[in-house]
């Protein structure tokens, strides 16, 4: 990691709240998103989905499909390559089942035709011949040996024997002496909590349009977050050079870590190919919720020591998550991050990655880490009750500082949780009086950042103005923070600089937009490239002047004379050097591709005022304050977005979201009226503060900010329903005739 | 020489030892002195790792170079939402 040692922190444009750059298009309508793509000649495609949780196919006719007026092509498994690495073949299967179908939902085959009618029609003529088998969607009841099993041979080398095949993945971390640990508590305690799967949400449903013809050559068009993995999932699974695939991102309407793999663009090319036209394929809502990726669904042991002052000696906890119908290893980030927040002289967390018969999971904001820190954060507010302990008093005499040895291994650097909590404990909310029914919940979050696979171009034009190309669908508010950092890096406007997405013919790699990466790592790049363009120009004006490169330096968007040799020179502009590139040499550009690292870790303490309703169970959110660290907010409006939108999403996994399964293993609640989301009128302003302790892997200090706000909202609003209704609530989701249920009980 | 912290899992595979001295000076040496004194590392390094160096986390920089005095400790790749 390249240390910045001088972090900018005075700056001219970073830290403005300044207008969004794709406001209009969005507010126009003008924007395009998956489903908005036309194309002549274009066949529309449909998916035949299994109405099984689990059955062997023992045989698929397509042929009075394939007959019907106006049908054009009709793909199953067959279609696609087998015998590749368990990465993509998971996919691959995923995409369109082979030999069994693994849950309610999963994709058998796929048509194209004329009209999406037809194409509908035509999925009632295929054939499909099914041996029913057992099922199981519990992850607890998926561990036993005795449960119906998925797959066999899946399970990694580190998993005890003494589970399920479906147990595929197992991790453990930890240091200290854990018996000796417990030992000098005065108080010990351990409970199980669990957590529904939730899924992102995402307001556009998958969509995309492909061509792709018999030498091998396509272009796609798709809603993802990340054009460059589409690409390289899509070449596997199709056996196609990855040079001969272009891949475009559409406008995107959410993703949150959903849109991080594929679902249906292997089967639109597919279907292209055979058809020798272009493919539209846009899935409705109910098959996003059955088919696409949620979250992990989980069960959690967790056990704490803590002495009568609140010092925490000791923690376990056993990290049970059931990833859906393909081994998934989502549980080795919960297991990491269960006690991320604290210093513990002793410590050890396990975690097992399950399969179950439902849809392949999908990473959602902070993959893991909210299940598991809510287990965490929950049983420290049991302990803070049974001790008459002040939660915020608590949080602090644990919280981990530069220094402390992470539950995960490593030692921590320079970390703001202590900073946030202080900040927690001087904000009016934190002793904001509280009315009847009504109770405040806090907890910690954590998440570890990354930075990634970079590249990003960046040329100056003749008239001065800049354009910036990066690979990086914007989620976030990315195009308006690039350009920001870009302006402020060239001394120039933000107006003058205008940030594009590239296809993937145009730039070079860049990993997905996910791991809070995009404006920590693209935005590195990006100054990096704007400093070789500065550089450029300097050595371009050094010519102009006839004197030595190092005899001049930028100055606030200009070339000046340095040094007491260089000479009388007025200074150059940016636009005045511009105007005569051409003559000066050609072009000027800048540009850097790099493996980022150097993210450092997001911390982040929220605070939940709710009222219940004992007579009803239902619980109001009446204030919530989220506080993080974001080493430097670039464009604060879009930090402020990400906490609001993270805390949101937390509530809603914490109150009503969960996947509803009937004992046939079907889903039960696959569509917006059932799957019950909060909006607008559900929610109080989200109020935010932000802190900014420089994060020193980062020219201005910026930490990534989009995935640690989902993971304190479960335990905060937990915490707070569990004091308001005086019992200890345990499952999430908490709704209604569960806290009612709960209360009656108590 | 450089000590490597493993996490639990892998300790199996050290004979339940949690650091190892591998002779390594960037991250693709530490990998390749990993696999071959302890085999069954093997699997987990093909799926991918990470490597916090004094507490900054790595994602496959095989040139990351590494100093006998450095906190080195072996994590599973990262990934994120």
């Amino acid at each position: 990691m390249t240390n910045h040692s001088s972090i900018k922190r005075d700056f001219k444009i970073i830290g403005k709240r300044l207008p969004r750059p794709d406001g209009i298009a969005k507010v126009t309508g003008e924007a395009s998103y998956g489903a908005d793509l036309h194309v002549s000649g274009m066949l529309h495609g449909c998916i035949l989905r299994s109405p099984h949780a689990h059955a062997r196919i023992m045989a698929i006719d397509v042929s009075d499909a394939i007959a019907l007026t106006g049908v054009k092509a009709v793909v199953t498994s067959e279609d696609f390559e087998t015998n590749l690495p368990a990465k993509f073949q998971d996919i691959a299967d995923n995409c369109l089942a082979r030999g069994k179908v693994l849950y309610d939902g999963h994709a058998v085959a796929a048509v194209a035709a004329v009209s999406k009618s037809i194409a509908k029609q035509a999925l009632g003529l295929i054939q499909v011949e099914y041996e029913v088998l057992p099922h199981v969607t519990d992850v607890d009841a998926a561990m036993l040996d005795e449960a119906p099993v998925l797959h066999t041979g899946r399970a990694q080398e580190t998993v005890p024997a003494r589970y399920s095949e479906n147990v595929t993945n197992y991790i453990e971390f930890g240091h200290g002496d854990l018996d000796a640990g417990f030992a000098s508590a005065d108080i010990v305690i351990e409970r199980t909590y669990k957590t529904e799967a939730a899924h992102q949400g995402y307001i556009e449903p998958n969509a995309c349009l492909g061509t792709l013809t018999p030498d091998g050559r396509g272009d796609l068009w798709v809603c993802t977050q990340g054009q460059y993995m589409v690409r390289e999932n899509c070449c596997k699974i199709l056996g196609l050079e990855i040079g001969k695939l272009r891949v475009t991102a559409s406008e995107i309407g959410g993703g949150f870590g959903g849109k991080t793999t594929t679902f249906i663009e292997p089967t639109a090319l597919a279907l292209s190919r055979k058809a020798g036209k272009p493919v539209k394929l846009v899935l409705n809502r109910e098959e996003v919720l059955r088919a696409t990726g949620p979250t992990v669904s989980s069960s959690i042991d967790v056990k704490i020591g803590m002495t009568n002052e609140g010092r925490m000696t000791a923690g376990q906890a056993a990290v049970r998550y059931q990833g859906g119908a393909f081994p998934c290893g989502t549980a080795k980030f919960g297991a990491q991050a269960a006690f991320g927040c604290y210093d513990l002289p002793a410590v050890r967390t396990e975690g097992y990655g399950v399969t179950t018969n439902r849809p392949k999971e999908a990473h959602y904001r902070a993959p893991g880490a909210p299940p598991a820190v809510y287990a965490v954060e929950s049983l420290i507010d049991e302990l803070c009750l049974e001790l008459g302990l002040d939660p915020l008093e608590v949080r602090l005499i644990n919280a981990a500082r530069k220094g402390t040895v992470a539950s995960y291994g490593p030692t921590f650097n320079d970390i703001g949780l202590e900073a946030i909590l202080q900040k927690v404990g001087e904000h009016p909310h934190y002793t904001a009086p509280i009315e009847a029914n009504q109770a405040r919940g806090l907890a910690c979050g954590f998440w570890f950042n990354f930075g990634g696979d970079t590249s990003v171009s960046l040329s100056i034009n003749a008239d001065g103005t800049a354009s910036v190309v990066e690979g990086n669908p914007d989620i976030g508010g990315s195009r308006a923070s690039i350009s920001m950092m870009a302006a402020e890096e060239l001394g120039i406007s933000y107006e003058k600089v205008r940030t594009t997405i590239a296809d993937t013919g145009s730039l070079g790699f860049n990993n997905v937009t996910d791991g809070s990466r995009v404006t920590f790592a693209v935005g590195l790049a990006t100054i990096k490239a704007a400093r070789a363009a500065k550089a450029e120009m300097c050595a371009r004006v050094a010519k102009i002047w006839g004197i030595d490169e190092d005899a001049v330096e930028w100055v606030d968007g200009c070339v000046k004379p340095s040094g007491p040799n260089a000479g009388e020179f007025p200074p150059m502009s940016l636009v005045e050097i511009a105007a005569v590139s051409s003559q000066t040499g050609g072009p000027i550009a800048g540009h850097h591709e790099v493996n980022v690292d150097g993210a450092g870790v997001g911390f982040g303490v929220h605070l939940a005022d709710v009222e219940v309703d004992p007579e009803t169970g239902a619980t109001k959110i009446v204030r919530y304050t989220a506080f993080q660290d974001a080493g430097k907010a670039v464009h604060p409006d879009y930090v402020e977005g990400q906490m609001q939108g993270g805390a949101v999403q937390g509530i809603g996994w914490a109150l009503n979201e969960e996947y509803v399964y009937g004992t046939d293993g079907k889903l039960q609640n696959a569509g917006f009226l059932d799957y019950r989301m909060p909006v607008a009128f559900d929610l109080p302003f989200i109020d935010t503060v932000i802190l900014e302790i420089p994060n020193p892997g980062h020219p201005y200090g910026v930490r990534g900010v989009g995935e640690t706000p989902i993971v304190p909202p479960l335990a905060a609003v937990s915490n707070a329903v569990s004091r308001a209704a005086g019992v200890r609530m345990r499952s999430l989701p908490m709704s209604p005739p569960k806290v009612l249920a709960a209360i009656s009980k108590d | 020489m450089v000590r490597v912290k493993l996490w639990g899992s892998l300790r199996k595979f050290t004979n339940g030892a949690e650091t190892v001295e591998i002779d390594a000076q960037n991250f693709k040496q530490l990998l390749d002195s990993l696999a071959n004194q302890f085999p069954g590392l093997q699997a987990e390094i093909d799926r991918g790792v990470s490597m916090a160096l004094d507490g900054v986390i790595y994602r496959e920089a095989w040139f990351t170079p590494i100093s006998p005095e450095s906190e080195v400790v072996l994590m599973p790749y990262m990934e994120g939402g």
